[in-house]
């Protein structure tokens, strides 16, 4: 039980009355007094501050200039990295060899060295996997010193700013340093809103302020969740694994052209004979959004029928979805009964519930581009 | 007002018993957004479990406290889970149940036993 890691913001959750569980290794904060319901809707209309210190902070600095160190980190992953744009951040993916996710990630272009945030049950998995194969081409320098925090909804702009004036002339997934404050403006809830990098030093100081604006609530994990599952976004080790492919989970977006079958960098990552087979052929079975009919959420490992009974997928995530106002869930199925407007049934409790294929976000993302 | 170990209140009304969750339970739970209520005119026996709750966080039970029949169930919970934090104690009771002998709510905690159980 005390091998859990403590937040450098410990006190600070415990102070708000926080409710602290045990999650990837970590005590954490899952709500507040003012509970999942309030806090995600909170967030949705004003500002919500989230800690999320838990996650891997990660700096790769060239040893062999920064060409070879975008070389060597692009073939970890069926990602465009040389195409991006120092000040610009992307998203990007981690394949193993059977074309699976390792983890998920944000990456940054900071001119002279490639910044990282990866999940944080996936931190030393990650931080190896870099060393191995990036051994000729970067030093791999975990950050311990820094907090991170994430400031998420349409008034974090107005908030933020009163601190970090900056941030207003950035969009989306525009990365800035600003004295020893690293900003991003991206996040995980499909708000406007930026994640923050801070000596952990002066990080219970800036939390503080920004607590204090009318503007800004805590939010713990609780929140965090139902935020990134109407927003459509991925939970690594529930909605996708080792097992899933990026094709299979939607995530195509993030493969740009310069990986794909013709384009400049064709391949050359792990697993690319399955992403690029399942680019061209489509995936046997796909990530999909469901919105059960009834109130009865459809929670992780509910499993999914056709309506003659036929088994075809299962549920990752699931729960309910305060601004939907109505259960809401993503699962995987097989790719005859994805398309939008399908009507499965999902196991609860033994009853066989309908619940129709949706198209995702559930909530319209707001962010500045 | 009689309490179960499993955070029930149970209170006489003429010769029925009402059975609702406590205010203790309802914190724990968290936002309730889904109540399933067991059919009326059912025998149902201690332990059974008859209703179901779903908070944002998770899923759990309501198990029948006696042995007896539901002959009432609150409709109102279906359409309005969140009546069950915002008075887990009063309007948000969950189901009536007739019993043989009342005699056996003797049986359970009463409001001090109880806060020294959730201390």
């Amino acid at each position: 039980m005390s091998d859990l890691k403590t937040l450098v913001l410990n006190d600070l959750h415990v102070g708000l009355a926080g409710k602290m569980v045990p999650f990837a290794g970590w005590s954490m904060p899952v709500q507040y007094p003012m509970g999942v319901m309030k806090e995600h809707l909170h967030t949705r209309a004003a500002a919500g501050l989230f800690d999320v210190s838990h996650m891997g902070q990660v700096i790769l600095r060239p040893k062999a200039g920064m060409a070879a160190l975008v070389a060597g980190f692009e073939a970890m992953m069926p990602v465009d990295v040389a195409g991006l744009a120092e000040g610009r951040q992307r998203y990007g993916l981690f394949t193993n060899d059977t074309g699976g996710i390792l983890d998920d990630l944000m990456f940054a272009n900071r001119g002279d060295h490639l910044f990282v945030v990866v999940n944080a049950a996936c931190r030393e998995a990650d931080i190896a996997h870099m060393r191995v194969r990036l051994a000729d081409v970067a030093e791999v320098e975990e950050i311990t010193d820094r907090a991170l925090l994430a400031l998420q909804g349409p008034q974090a702009e107005t908030a933020l700013a009163r601190l970090v004036p900056q941030v207003a002339a950035m969009r989306f997934m525009d990365v800035g340093v600003f004295g020893d404050t690293w900003v991003s403006r991206s996040g995980y809830t499909g708000e406007d809103g930026f994640e923050i990098s801070i000596p952990a030093s002066g990080a219970e100081a800036f939390a503080r302020a920004l607590l204090e604006m009318t503007e800004v609530a805590p939010i713990g994990l609780g929140a965090r969740d139902s935020l990134r599952l109407e927003a459509g976004l991925c939970l690594y080790g529930h909605d996708i694994d080792e097992t899933t492919s990026p094709v299979e989970a939607g995530l195509t977006w993030a493969i740009q052209k310069a990986r794909r079958a013709g384009g400049a960098r064709e391949g050359g990552f792990p697993g690319a004979d399955r992403i690029l087979r399942e680019l061209a052929e489509g995936p046997e079975r796909q990530r999909v959004g469901l919105r059960p009919e009834g109130r009865a959420p459809m929670r992780e490992g509910t499993e999914l029928f056709a309506e003659d009974g036929t088994p075809v997928g299962r549920v990752t995530s699931g729960g309910f979805g305060p601004s939907q106002e109505a259960p809401i869930a993503m699962g995987y199925v097989a790719t005859a009964h994805a398309a939008i407007g399908t009507r499965l049934l999902g196991d609860v409790r033994g009853k066989r519930l309908p619940v129709t294929v949706a198209a995702m976000p559930f909530h319209p993302t707001t962010y500045k581009r | 007002m009689k309490f179960t170990e499993e955070h029930e209140w149970l209170r006489v009304e003429g010769d029925l018993v009402v059975v609702g969750i406590t205010e203790h339970a309802a914190t724990q739970l968290g936002d309730v957004v889904f109540v399933e209520l067991p059919e009326t005119e059912t025998m149902v026996a201690r332990g059974d479990e008859v209703c179901v709750i779903e908070s944002v966080k998770a899923a759990s039970d309501i198990l029948a406290p006696v042995d007896g029949e539901i002959v009432a169930v609150n409709e109102k919970l279906a359409d309005n889970p969140g009546m069950v934090n915002e008075d887990p104690m009063g309007a948000a009771w969950f189901f009536k149940m007739k019993l043989d002998d009342l005699s056996v709510l003797d049986d359970f905690m009463d409001e001090d036993e109880y806060n020294d159980l959730i201390g």
